[in-house]
């Protein structure tokens, strides 16, 4: 094998091991940081010798041996280390001391189920959100730095920092490496969640011209997603939150034009949804409502989403079943944005009138002053309604905010058509 | 990337008296499965009845033609396929090597078009031979 081509099946390999390798050094030394620099010597060791040797048969055992006697090599010279400093001759101690971290360290155990409490570690809330994400797509996600760097728009050295400092921070706290127990296990959960949906949000924002790290975000958070699922398939949010992602992910090719620009959701192409992952997010959503109980945020995103993946035309879209799971998401998590999506549900629902009188109502909100949807909607409430003077004024001052250069061309249009 | 791995068995072994597989292989491939569901990379994975009770739709000649298997000249068989979302060819090479396979079994690996590996031109001729966009219902 030529060594490019072994380098290319070794990070391959790399990529499929890195995640449960640094989760099950990190139960045994209990500390993710230093599970990370064992990882990577063992991948370094893993570079030199397999393009001469070969890939083993089972190269994941292989690379948690030598990370295994590499965690005893630094056990061994800290512990002479710590002698040679304090000039002790106590032998006897350092020697029980050190069987006893090797035993801990020899144990085989299976390494699946290390991989949930590296995702709760990687997400807790000692840590910024931004040192989450870096933590998150670093440990579980096998990103390099750089591919961290370029994903999130920041530099090389502020992306390697966050992600040191994050580690430290895990450290310094003595952070568990557990799954957290009951009393604490939703709120952590939902940090999870928050996480992954975040970086799926980052790379569902990425635009053309943007570096490809960044949509590759996407299909980051939803594999993460599933792997979560997989680990913990009685948690209905985790599958309300992958149905989300399977079928926000399912628009992907239909969402911007090929000329690289935005088409919004009714004007997509529904040939070019992808109805594999459309079938995933059903079947995911599907799921979570079999686990009973309300449903979550999540899931209620997931279900509207659903109304639209299941709808051939937007003409035969359920709006009646989209205005009420709007009004449950609202009373659950009530946000001004939620509200508007729900008075245009409301507006195809139940008519133009009533839809106007939700959108009225958010008038003053201020945390909407300045967001183009607001006048956007309300100008297509007031076209339909007939009232087309209220309405080009509305158009025009939407087409005056947005930032977007095709949304601001179809919101002039719509306000020069608003003349009798 | 997305890559479709379509497994070829063995037809010296899988022939006409062939049972269908073993309890043990049918849990060696359940694991295999297991390993691509948790690893977060599967998307579908199915299994495909003999091609004996299938039937090939050939156009010879301007006509189409229709034969009912067994097929002679069937020398390699899809026995099934398991499609998957990876980062790499390398990536799926490495999870095809996971499968358990038997003694002259085969897994072929093949990378899924996706729009994007289109020119530009090839996505506005696509664009162009689909219906025009439905408006807002307003408009």
């Amino acid at each position: 094998m030529a060594r490019a081509d072994a380098h290319r099946a070794i990070d391959a390999i790399w990529r499929i091991e890195s995640a449960r390798l640094i989760a099950g050094l990190a139960r045994m030394v209990r500390d993710v940081g230093l599970a990370e620099d064992l990882a990577q010597d063992a991948l370094v060791r893993a570079l030199e010798t397999w393009p001469e040797s070969g890939v083993p048969d089972n190269p994941g055992a292989w690379l948690m041996a030598t990370a295994k006697h590499r965690a005893v090599d630094r056990l061994r010279r800290n512990v002479n280390l710590e002698r040679k400093q304090e000039q002790l001759g106590r032998d006897v101690g350092a020697q029980l001391a050190l069987s006893a971290a090797e035993l801990a360290i020899a144990r085989e155990e299976d390494l699946g189920d290390d991989l949930l409490p590296l995702m709760f570690t990687c997400c807790h809330p000692v840590l910024s959100t931004k040192a989450r994400i870096a933590l998150t797509l670093r440990l579980l996600g096998g990103l390099t730095t750089e591919e961290i760097a370029r994903a999130v728009l920041v530099s090389g050295p502020t992306a390697a920092q966050r992600i040191v400092r994050a580690k430290k921070t895990l450290a310094q706290a003595r952070v568990p490496f557990e799954v957290p127990g009951r009393e604490e296990l939703g709120d952590r959960l939902a940090s999870v969640l928050e996480v992954l949906y975040l970086v799926f949000n980052e790379g569902y924002s990425a635009t053309a011209g943007d570096d490809w790290m960044r949509p590759a975000l996407s299909r980051e958070a939803l594999r993460l997603g599933r792997v979560l699922a997989a680990l913990m398939p009685g948690e209905p949010e985790v599958h309300g939150l992958v149905g989300l992602m399977e079928i926000q992910a399912s628009r992907i090719g239909a969402r911007t034009s090929p000329a690289g620009e935005p088409v919004l959701l009714l004007e997509q192409d529904r040939a070019r949804w992808d109805p594999l992952l459309v079938r995933r997010g059903l079947a995911a959503l599907a799921q979570a409502e079999a686990l009973g109980g309300t449903l979550r945020p999540y899931a209620l995103q997931a279900a509207i989403a659903a109304c639209h993946a299941r709808a051939r035309t937007p003409e035969a879209t359920d709006w009646t079943r989209i205005a009420t799971l709007y009004g449950a998401l609202s009373q659950l998590s009530p946000s001004p944005v939620v509200e508007l999506n729900r008075a245009v549900a409301v507006g195809m629902a139940l008519g133009p009138a009533a839809g106007l009188e939700l959108v009225d109502a958010l008038a003053d909100e201020p945390s909407l002053q300045g967001y183009h949807l607001l006048p956007s909607v309300r100008g297509d409430l007031l076209a339909k309604l007939g009232r087309i003077s209220e309405a080009r004024r509305e158009f025009e001052r939407a087409a005056a905010l947005t930032e977007n250069a095709r949304e601001r061309r179809l919101l002039s249009e719509r306000a020069v058509a608003c003349t009798d | 990337m997305r890559f479709m791995l379509f497994m070829h068995p063995n037809t010296d072994v899988i022939g006409e008296d062939w049972e269908g597989p073993s309890a043990d292989d049918v849990a060696e491939m359940g694991k295999f499965n297991e390993e691509l569901t948790q690893a977060g990379v599967l998307l579908a994975v199915d299994g495909l009845h003999p091609p004996t009770e299938g039937a090939r739709v050939r156009r010879t000649d301007g006509k189409v033609a229709v034969t009912d298997g067994p097929f002679a000249e069937a020398k390699e068989v899809v026995g099934g396929y398991w499609t998957i979302d990876v980062k790499s060819k390398e990536d799926a090479v490495e999870w095809a090597s996971r499968c358990p396979l038997s003694e002259g079994d085969m897994i072929e690996v093949r990378r899924v078009y996706e729009m994007s590996d289109f020119p530009e031109d090839v996505q506005a001729a696509a664009e162009l031979s689909q219906e025009p966009p439905e408006q807002t219902a307003a408009r």
